[in-house]
């Protein structure tokens, strides 16, 4: 049986696919969001050197792996939306940014949040905090180019440019900032320090699968959204339209 | 009509356009007199203690140079998009890439070369040694064209939009960010007696990536804006 791969590239038959998938992400990611806050808050065992206040990795550990992550992503699909010129993974780049830029501001609020009991700053310059905030800048300028380009197709080919030069930049500016820092100041806190505690695994993971789900989720549910925006002129989202009326 | 060498394309390129930034040199001359401005700026902020500035001296300059150098990005290619120029340039049966090459070059004659002939007269008003000073002009040096190729990119992918010139810094800046940790880096390891050849080696290393990729991702992003 010949399978037709590209069927799903089209946004008009990805629409409805993708409206099936969400429950099946949202779902799993809401029920594994409350086992892991669960674990994290009553099962996990308090941290001998850092108390209470440890507990906040579980959120922050997480976000800050895939803020990292969904950039790399974001810039494959925007990759293979300028080599292929197929509009859907143009649409998944543009969708992936928003919630890629919320991850990473929240690792940053969270990481703030945990170095002020620990280090006694709201703020280090840290290599990680300081890439991290580097990598909330090019999420940001990535948005913003995006959104001043009246025209979807040059909307989606700058920002795939933006996104592949910044993915080439993004080791660069990680070793610079890790070599800048060495410069300043010695080594912070580790966490990895001591081994963790089963319990803290779980947590973590739970929750890292959690985020990660939520983010598939979110990022089908936005990719609807632009689809339907794009293809407003076009006879199926009309009949769609007619159909909900 | 016979078809020119890339050389010769590349110094025609760069002939045209100092020309006519000598037709307009008061465009050049703002840029230089921000970049001095915004240097003296920072001692009547922060007091004038000799030991703090002397510590301040580079990453001042460098940032100062940085900021410049965003300011005259917008003349780069908008006025030949304006006029209709860039349209016939794209027509032209000749390497865009060595095109965009020229008209970086002299967008970095114009407003990264003056910054670096300036800079040392500023880092004595923040007391800097000798030395520091050769080190500066030579991370300067290394540094600004790779401000002007990384800010071509971004020139080029925000050409005619609202609000451009913002957006360009937004987008640009960022990038810029290991040519100014390793432009400061180098003065920094200078005055506390280490030797810079490391954080100069890197910035040469910057130069030539960017020599290699800048022009023809400009070029490419060029073609993007203009559709």
């Amino acid at each position: 049986m010949a399978i037709n791969w590209f069927k799903y590239a089209a946004p008009s038959s990805f629409y409805g696919l993708a409206g099936k998938l969400v429950p099946w992400f949202a779902w799993p990611a809401a029920i594994l969001f409350c086992v892991g806050i669960y674990i994290g808050f009553f099962v996990a065992p308090t941290d001998a050197v850092q108390s209470e206040a440890y507990r906040i990795i579980f959120i922050h550990v997480p976000a800050s792996i895939l803020s990292m992550f969904i950039y790399l992503i974001m810039a494959g699909y925007a990759a293979l939306g300028l080599i292929f010129n197929t509009r859907l993974s143009s649409m998944m780049a543009t969708s992936l940014a928003p919630t890629g830029a919320l991850f990473a501001f929240i690792s940053l609020w969270t990481g703030a949040l945990w170095g002020k009991p620990m280090w006694g700053a709201w703020w280090v310059w840290d290599a990680r905090l300081t890439s991290e905030l580097i990598l909330l800048f090019l999420y940001l300028g990535f948005i913003s180019l995006q959104a001043s380009i009246e025209d979807p197709r040059r909307a989606d080919r700058a920002g795939a440019l933006l996104a592949i030069v910044g993915s080439v930049n993004v080791p660069i500016i990680y070793f610079s900032v890790k070599w800048w820092n060495t410069l300043h100041q010695g080594s912070t806190v580790k966490l990895s320090g001591t081994s963790m505690h089963i319990s803290m695994q779980q947590a973590m993971f739970t929750m890292f699968a959690a985020l990660w789900l939520y983010a598939i989720a979110i990022s089908l549910l936005r990719v609807r959204s632009i689809i339907l925006e794009r293809e407003r002129n076009s006879q199926w989202v009309t009949e769609i339209v007619e159909m909900k009326q | 009509m016979n078809k020119l060498s890339l050389m010769g394309l590349f110094g025609l390129v760069i002939r045209r356009d100092l020309m006519l930034a000598m037709r307009r040199r008061a465009d050049v001359l703002t840029t230089l007199i921000f970049f001095v401005i915004v240097v003296s700026l920072f001692p009547l902020a922060v007091g004038s203690e000799m030991d703090m500035l002397r510590k301040m001296a580079p990453g001042v300059v460098w940032v100062a140079a940085l900021l410049a150098s965003m300011l005259s990005l917008g003349r780069m290619f908008s006025a030949d998009y304006l006029d209709g120029t860039l349209e016939q340039m794209l027509l032209v049966p000749q390497s865009l890439s060595i095109l965009v090459l020229g008209k970086i070059a002299a967008h970095w004659m114009l407003s990264g070369l003056p910054l670096v002939l300036v800079a040392p007269v500023l880092g004595l008003q923040f007391d800097m040694s000798g030395q520091a000073l050769l080190i500066l002009v030579l991370s300067l040096l290394l540094g600004t064209p790779v401000l002007s190729m990384i800010g071509a990119f971004g020139a080029a992918l925000t050409l005619g939009l609202r609000g451009g010139g913002v957006l360009v810094s937004l987008l640009v800046l960022p990038l810029c960010i290991p040519v100014l940790i390793f432009g400061t880096g180098a003065v920094i390891a200078v005055t506390s007696g280490v030797s810079p050849a490391s954080n100069l080696s890197l910035l040469g290393a910057f130069l030539l990536m960017s020599l290699l990729f800048a022009p023809w991702v400009s070029a490419q992003a060029l073609r993007i804006s203009m559709e």
